[in-house]
C-alpha cells in the first residue's frame, strides 16, 4: 500500500519527477543562455537564411501537405485510443471473477475497429500511389 | 488528513491551482494568437497542465492517457489538419471573427452553467485523495465489471469516426445514386 509521505508515496514520486524535468529545462535553457551571452553576435543576411545542404532555400518552409497524411493520422489516433483501452483490461483479464467474457469483451471491441482498418485497407487508403 | 477546509492550503491544493491557472492562461492564448501553429502548441501546454491537475487528483492512468492521446495524437491531427488547409502558414490577420462577441459571452455562460452545476451538486462533497485509486487496475476493473456496454459502443463511434474521415478525405468515393 503506497501512502502520502516520502519519495517512495505516489505525491513523493511525482515529485521527484518534476523536480528532474524542472533540472532537466533548467539545463537546457541555461546552456542556450550562457551561449547567447558568450558568442559573438553580427548577423547578415546570409547568415541568417535556413541552411538547406549549402543550397539557397526556395519557398516558404510551410507547405500545404497532402490529405492522405491526415488518415494516418487518424489511423493513429484510433489505434492510441485503442491501445489505451488494452491496459487496463489487460491488467484484469486474467485476475478470478473475470474469465472468458472479457477476454470476449475486448476481442469485440477490436474486431470493430478492425473493421475500420479493413475499409481502410479496402479503400487502398493504405496503398501508396 | 483531518479537517477538512480550504484554510490553510495544502501544498497540493496549491499546486492544483497553479496548474489551472496554468491551463486557463494558455488556453487564453490558444484563442487569442494570431498563429495558428502557435495556437497548437499552447494547446501542448494546456493539456499538459490538465494532466498535471489529474496526476494531482491520483487520476494516475487518466493523466498518462491525457499525455498519450490529447498531447501526442490529437495535437498531431490538428497541426496535420492546419497544415492541410492553410498553405501559407504565418501571422495571419483575418482570425477574429466577426461573432466574437457573441462567442465569448456563449462561452462564459456555458461555463457558468457548467461551474454552477458542480459546485450545487459536490459543494459538501468531500473525496479523500487515495494514492492507486485511479490506476489501470481500478480502471480496467471499472469498465470491464460496470461499463462494459459504453466500452463497447465506443468501438462503434470510433469506427463511425475512422470511415467518416476516410470517406471526406477521399474525393473518388461516392454515395450509391
Amino acid at each position: 500500500m503506497r501512502d502520502y509521505q516520502g519519495v517512495d508515496g505516489y505525491f513523493g514520486s511525482y515529485a521527484v519527477v518534476a523536480v528532474l524535468l524542472a533540472i532537466g529545462a533548467a539545463i537546457f535553457a541555461g546552456a542556450l543562455l550562457i551561449n547567447r551571452l558568450l558568442r559573438p553576435d553580427r548577423p547578415t543576411e546570409a547568415k541568417l537564411t535556413t541552411y538547406e545542404c549549402g543550397v539557397d532555400p526556395v519557398g516558404d518552409g510551410w507547405a500545404q501537405s497532402q490529405v492522405r497524411y491526415y488518415v494516418f493520422t487518424y489511423l493513429y489516433v484510433v489505434f492510441a485510443v485503442d491501445a489505451v483501452f488494452l491496459f487496463p483490461w489487460a491488467t484484469v483479464f486474467a485476475a478470478p471473477g473475470y474469465g472468458m467474457t472479457t477476454l470476449v469483451e475486448m476481442f469485440v471491441f477490436l474486431a470493430f475497429i478492425a473493421l475500420g482498418i479493413v475499409y481502410a485497407w479496402r479503400k487502398r487508403v493504405l496503398t501508396w500511389t | 488528513m483531518s479537517g477538512v477546509g480550504f484554510w490553510p492550503p495544502s501544498v497540493l491544493e496549491v499546486v492544483f491551482l497553479l496548474l489551472g491557472l496554468v491551463a486557463v492562461g494558455s488556453a487564453l492564448l490558444v484563442v487569442t494568437t494570431r498563429q495558428l501553429v502557435h495556437a497548437a502548441l499552447w494547446l501542448v501546454v494546456c493539456f499538459g497542465a490538465l494532466a498535471g491537475c489529474y496526476l494531482v487528483l491520483t487520476a494516475e492512468f487518466v493523466a498518462w492517457v491525457q499525455v498519450l492521446i490529447y498531447v501526442g495524437a490529437v495535437v498531431v491531427l490538428l497541426l496535420f489538419g492546419i497544415m492541410l488547409t492553410r498553405a501559407p502558414i504565418g501571422r495571419s490577420d483575418d482570425l477574429d471573427s466577426g461573432n466574437r462577441v457573441v462567442a465569448a459571452v456563449v462561452a462564459v455562460a456555458t461555463a457558468g452553467v457548467l461551474v454552477s452545476v458542480v459546485v450545487g451538486g459536490f459543494q459538501h462533497a468531500y473525496a479523500d485523495l487515495r494514492p492507486g485509486a485511479g490506476s489501470a487496475e481500478e480502471l480496467g476493473a471499472s469498465i470491464f465489471r460496470n461499463w462494459v456496454l459504453p466500452f463497447e459502443a465506443l468501438s462503434v463511434l470510433l469506427l463511425a469516426a475512422l470511415i467518416g474521415a476516410i470517406v471526406l478525405s477521399r474525393t473518388d468515393i461516392k454515395g450509391r445514386r
